[in-house]
């Protein structure tokens, strides 16, 4: 456990008056309050950070306290020995194995040792505690074929198991709050919430946009050239494709309803654009490279 | 549709010690959306977690309902910038990926 230098924390000398403890407090809440900061990790750890700070700076007797025992930190065992019974000394609370985004103790190692966890001065939680649960805040991770299918995942959240059923087309980065499922409730209040953000991971060669699906197609030159039938795969299976003659590399085609599902809307999809990539063929042999030298020319004589 | 539960505002304005006329400046700048039934106002329970984050920006920062009007427009700016920049980096990336393979 290392020592937290909470002068440090608020960039404030260790004569600062109380005043100079608030005003380096708020300015510093100013910046880095999650409810201005939302989805920003750092700037919680921060926020927790000052808090922590100003909870033992901008209390007198915890200053003192700090102030006293603070400096010897190194000799922490000798400390606990002398101070025995006098602290409390508390696990933090489990955080369930999901996510692991949220629940984690809002005070450090090095606060509870001293003062124990009983603190209570922070705002998030504090006030909030009194009459409705903490929201949670978890990420899943789901690959793009899952996100393809409505289909139901059961999660742990804090020893709770919660049957999710996840509709098809769901979005990267969006996120869908489950009622009730957060911090329970105090003194009759109602629980909190659950936030599950969804993070998608593309493991297909398809691209998405929103309910539209992208890509590419190898065309060989003759199929180009001459037109013919191709098998495209598709995000659900194979589809046979006419394609007409003098088709050109980058040439595009829409398949209606061959795309993604659109969130909400059962039975309801998005288009699938193909890019045909005409390849030319290679390692030609002596007849092949003559038969194109007279295509060659048939082409510039028919031009002049 | 059923009614939403609706809270009575004096009792969020005991429970979270806050002035009814703060409650009174969000409802009249459109920042929150109050019931009145017979001459009473009431926030709905769905809208309590919107209330609690005004709140705490404004007890924690000290900041008053016209500034929380102005935070809020911002933060939706930012989602939205937000949300463009991940679309933009996303077509990035495939696009290097696109690239790797032609090559």
């Amino acid at each position: 456990m290392d020592f937290i230098d909470y002068y440090q924390t608020l960039g404030i000398p260790k004569d600062a008056t109380e005043a100079d403890v608030k005003k380096a407090y708020r300015k510093l809440a100013r910046k880095y309050h999650p409810d201005v900061n939302p989805d920003d990790k750092e700037a919680d750890r921060k926020f927790k950070e000052i808090n922590e700070a100003n909870e033992v700076l901008s209390n007198s007797e915890k200053r003192k306290q700090y102030d006293k025992y603070g400096k010897d930190w190194k000799h922490a065992e000798q400390f606990e020995q002398r101070d025995s019974g006098g602290y409390t000394y508390r696990q933090r609370p489990d955080t369930g194995d999901f996510g692991g985004g949220f629940s984690e103790s809002d005070y450090s190692d090095f606060f509870e040792s001293m003062f124990g966890s009983s603190g209570g001065g922070f705002s998030q939680g504090g006030r909030r505690a009194k009459f409705r649960g903490q929201d949670y805040h978890a990420e899943l991770h789901l690959n793009l074929r899952d996100a393809y299918r409505t289909h139901q995942q059961v999660l742990t959240v804090n020893g709770e198991k919660i049957r999710l059923t996840i509709a098809a087309g769901i979005a990267d980065g969006q996120t869908i709050k489950i009622k009730g499922k957060g911090g329970k409730g105090v003194n009759g209040g109602p629980d909190g919430d659950l936030y599950i953000k969804f993070h998608l991971e593309n493991d297909t060669a398809f691209q998405r946009e929103g309910d539209q699906l992208f890509a590419t197609v190898d065309l060989d030159l003759y199929t180009a050239i001459l037109g013919g039938e191709i098998v495209a795969e598709t995000f659900d299976g194979k589809v046979k494709l006419k394609v007409p003659s003098e088709t050109q590399s980058g040439t595009k085609v829409r398949l209606k309803g061959k795309g993604f599902p659109r969130y909400k809307m059962e039975g309801e999809f998005g288009d699938l654009i193909l890019t045909y990539a005409v390849k030319n063929p290679t390692n030609l042999s002596e007849a092949e490279k003559q038969l194109f030298e007279q295509l060659r020319k048939l082409r510039h004589h028919g031009k002049s | 549709m059923a009614n939403p539960k609706l809270i009575l505002i004096e009792t969020l304005c005991t429970h979270y010690k806050i002035e009814v006329s703060f409650i009174d400046s969000l409802s009249e700048l459109g920042l929150i959306e109050l019931y009145t039934v017979e001459e009473i106002q009431y926030l709905p329970e769905e809208k309590l977690s919107l209330l609690e984050k005004m709140i705490r920006i404004h007890q924690d920062l000290q900041i008053n309902p016209e500034g929380i009007d102005v935070i809020f427009r911002l933060l939706d700016k930012v989602e939205t910038l937000n949300k463009e920049l991940q679309e933009a980096r996303r077509k990035l990336k495939e696009l290097g990926v696109k690239e790797d393979e032609s090559f």
